[in-house]
């Protein structure tokens, strides 16, 4: 085993876990600042200057809630639920490239935790089990609203889960690797997979938003049906974590858009400036987070535009639209690939 | 280092598999199920097949144990549980074990404990080469297991539309 890969490896996922949770927390506060810019309210702004300690208040106030577990509850299943849930939250991260290599001398710093020949499937195989979370946790709960909304959340999933993953096969068939850091290198200048993908970036951009729970698919929480969905019972740092893989997930999201379709760290003209190896790192970093940035507000801006599907709609779409025009998709991009290029 | 590694993945599998048959609610035995699978892949990823331990999570771990989860949730099992030991279940249980422990015996007799050794890491197991042998070598057997696959679908949306009516 070599000694500095395992410290590297370390230092960059204590690194990447950080910033997540960083990113997460202060998503709460752009949801409310951008919910209230869009509502013409002017949202927090107690905690520090311009309501920016907010999320820290917030978290202060979870940990110092009083912690309830339901008598008829299964206890370790109800903690296990949360846990869970957060911990395949965290997951993804492994495989997405965060931005070119650092060099220190010799030694060669890696922006990608994991470059897995198989890192699409990973990712496919990660959402598929991020479900159980919600699951466990609404079951666990002996609640009957709790489990209507993680009955929802899973068969939601499930189901959205089909046309995401067709969504990546034509992207394989066209950049012909599984490989994350691959897809990206590809990408390099402008040849952005969203110009070659129209059809599967909608696709899969409909279905990130379904699979993260997020409005206009919000139904597992709908709390105008369901009170609170699958965290109903849930209260202190458990209902945070809940909440808080919420926007994770949303992180997470915006980072393998913008890495599968939108160039991950590359943008026109980086080659030819010819910077130093260390700047042009930073550069590919800052630019991949701005990227990443730009899409978690997107999320937010449909939250607050669009009112919520009806369940039998949800399941419309996802089974009778989604899923016949990936297929299609698929085809269109084995045809041209086969007669065309 | 393998060695250490293959050994307290055994003894995961083998626990949660223990488990998931003596777990008297049956939302454990699920659980413990899917982490089973979960060390199973591993044990795919010891043998250099990463593609297979990936594709076992997504399709057993992530979309079978789903739909179990959903049958044990919805059914409730804990009540019924205790009744179905009635003195016949249990006779049959025993001949059952009995003759499952009578096969195994038989194979387990032929068998010589050989040596085991980690196989060298040829590239096999990536996506690459799985691919260029399923649509080569094995394409008719694959095809068929499509078309398995397809009728179990259409049989299935049948049994949905007939209930229906």
């Amino acid at each position: 085993m070599d000694w500095t890969l395992l410290i590297d490896k370390t230092i960059l996922i204590l690194i990447v876990f950080l910033i997540s949770l960083g990113v997460a927390a202060y998503a709460t506060y752009g949801e409310r600042k951008i919910a209230a810019i869009l509502q013409d309210r002017i949202g927090p702004d107690r905690a520090g200057p311009f309501g920016l300690l907010q999320p820290l208040a917030d978290g202060v106030k979870f940990f110092l809630k009083e912690d309830i577990t339901p008598a008829a509850a299964d206890k370790f299943l109800f903690i296990l639920g949360p846990s869970l849930f957060i911990a395949t939250a965290l997951m993804t991260s492994a495989v997405i490239p965060w931005g070119q290599s650092f060099f220190f001398g010799e030694h060669e710093f890696s922006l990608q935790v994991a470059d897995l020949n198989v890192g699409i499937l990973y990712i496919l195989a990660v959402v598929s089990i991020g479900g159980y979370g919600i699951m466990i946790g609404g079951w666990a709960s002996n609640n009957k609203f709790a489990l209507l909304g993680a009955l929802r959340a899973s068969s939601q999933m499930i189901s959205y889960e089909i046309p995401l993953g067709m969504s990546l096969v034509a992207l394989l068939l066209y950049s012909n690797s599984l490989s994350l850091r691959d897809i990206v290198d590809m990408q390099q200048g402008f040849h952005w997979n969203v110009f070659y993908q129209p059809l599967g970036f909608l696709i899969f951009l409909i279905c990130a938003f379904a699979e993260c729970n997020r409005a206009p698919f919000d139904l597992p929480e709908s709390e105008s049906e369901l009170i609170g969905g699958y965290h109903t019972e849930y209260s202190s740092m458990k209902l945070g974590f809940f909440l808080f893989a919420e926007y994770i997930n949303m992180f997470i999201s915006a980072a393998l858009i913008s890495c599968l379709f939108f160039g991950g760290y590359h943008f026109p003209g980086l080659d030819s400036l010819d910077l130093a190896p260390n700047l042009a790192a930073m550069i590919s970093v800052i630019v991949l987070f701005s990227k990443i940035i730009f899409f978690i507000f997107f999320f937010m801006w449909v939250r607050w535009t669009l009112p919520r599907f009806r369940y039998d709609q949800l399941m419309r779409i996802g089974w009778k639209v989604l899923i016949p025009l990936s297929i299609v998709n698929v085809l269109i991009t084995g045809a041209w690939l086969t007669f065309v290029k | 280092m393998n060695q250490l590694i293959f050994i307290s993945l055994s003894t995961l599998t083998i626990v949660s598999a223990l488990f998931m048959v003596f777990s008297r609610k049956p939302m454990y035995s699920v659980l413990s199920l899917i982490f089973c699978f979960f060390t199973v892949a591993g044990h795919y990823i010891l043998l250099n097949a990463q593609f297979l331990a990936i594709t076992h999570v997504i399709v057993y771990a992530g979309a079978i144990m789903v739909l179990f989860l959903f049958v044990v949730m919805l059914l409730n099992l804990n009540t019924v549980a205790d009744q179905i030991k009635t003195m016949g279940f249990r006779v049959a249980a025993m001949i059952g074990a009995g003759m499952l422990f009578l096969v195994l015996l038989a194979s387990l007799k032929s068998t010589t404990l050989g040596t085991f050794s980690f196989p060298e890491d040829n590239g096999m197991g990536m996506v690459e080469h799985v691919g260029m042998r399923l649509f080569t070598d094995y394409l008719l057997p694959f095809e068929i297991s499509s078309i398995l696959f397809l009728s179990a679908m259409i049989g299935a949306v049948l049994l949905a539309k007939k209930e229906k009516r």
